[in-house]
């Protein structure tokens, strides 16, 4: 095996100059605030649609949050970064659309699977560049189906960690649950995608499997 | 150490958290069990799809539509 860290580095968000802008929009500048709104809209409206998967939600949830974010602003401590805050924010309103659709689904407080599931079912090589098998258009909407199909409580945890690219910390002050409750539903999360991903990269299938259920 | 044991820790050995000790274990294990280097490499090959996937712009009339809700609202707000 190679290098333990395969994973790109995280980028950081936001800037050294964040907080300036943060301090100006607390004293009411307006343009100051939609200097952080040009910055993160499309951070926001990403994570929303991953958390909601629907398109009229996530715009929902991009705009409440910021004027959430806003109006509250005197409320955050600087002890985070804005982004983080904001995110915190944006899965907050996520959550509770998601709740109104699908109420009994989503609790971040349940008891988690027994261990002794996570042994993979479907162990094969995929090559090494499966993707390009498909066009850029059809990855995305295997990948996006893919992780639309994964429990709530797993694809929220994945979305902030590997897409979002939080850390497992300010994931869970995002989520309000603890550290080791991320990591262990990130790993699962990573090993359910993985399953449902292996359909469509595993050798000898064709580009175009059926699709795997949800 | 087992498979069992190598899938617990797969997560913090792809991010680089596992501690000297244990991340030696894990590569000794996947030195000769195929099955385990398969999936080691095909959730990394996992995560990198959606770490790589691109930021796309706002759609247009989303991006109106929020921009005007704030002007509106915060304007409100402040006056």
């Amino acid at each position: 095996m190679n290098s333990p860290k395969p994973i790109p580095e995280r980028t950081p968000v936001g800037g050294t100059d964040e907080h300036v802008f943060v301090e100006r929009a607390r004293l009411g500048d307006l343009a100051a605030f939609e200097e952080l709104v040009n910055r993160y809209e499309r951070k926001i409206f990403r994570l929303a649609l991953n958390i909601t998967g629907n398109r009229e939600d996530a715009e929902d949830v991009l705009q409440e949050a910021f004027l959430k974010a806003y109006t509250n602003l005197d409320r955050f401590q600087g002890d985070s970064r804005f982004y983080t805050w904001l995110v915190r924010i944006a899965v907050n309103e996520g959550l509770m659309k998601l709740r109104k659709r699908r109420p009994n689904v989503v609790s971040f407080d349940q008891e988690l699977e027994a261990e002794d599931d996570l042994l993979p079912r479907q162990v094969e090589d995929w090559g090494p560049n499966p993707e390009q098998r498909f066009a850029q258009i059809e990855l995305q909407r295997i990948l996006d189906e893919a992780i639309a199909g994964l429990e709530p409580d797993y694809r929220i945890v994945f979305v902030l960690r590997d897409i979002e690219q939080l850390s497992s910390e300010e994931t869970a002050q995002a989520l309000d649950i603890s550290v080791p409750a991320v990591k262990s539903r990130l790993l699962r999360a990573r090993l359910k995608l993985r399953e449902r991903l292996n359909p469509y990269f595993r050798p000898g299938e064709s580009p175009l499997p059926a699709r795997p259920e949800r | 150490m087992d498979c069992r044991t190598v899938i617990r820790e797969l997560s913090e050995y792809l991010d680089g958290e596992l501690d000297r000790t244990l991340f030696e274990e894990v590569e000794r294990h996947l030195a000769h069990c195929q099955d385990c280097r398969l999936v080691v490499n095909t959730t990394k090959k996992t995560i990198e799809f959606y770490c790589n996937s691109a930021l796309l712009p706002l759609p247009e009339d989303v991006r109106d539509r929020l921009h005007t809700a704030l002007a509106t609202r915060l304007k409100r707000q402040s006056t």
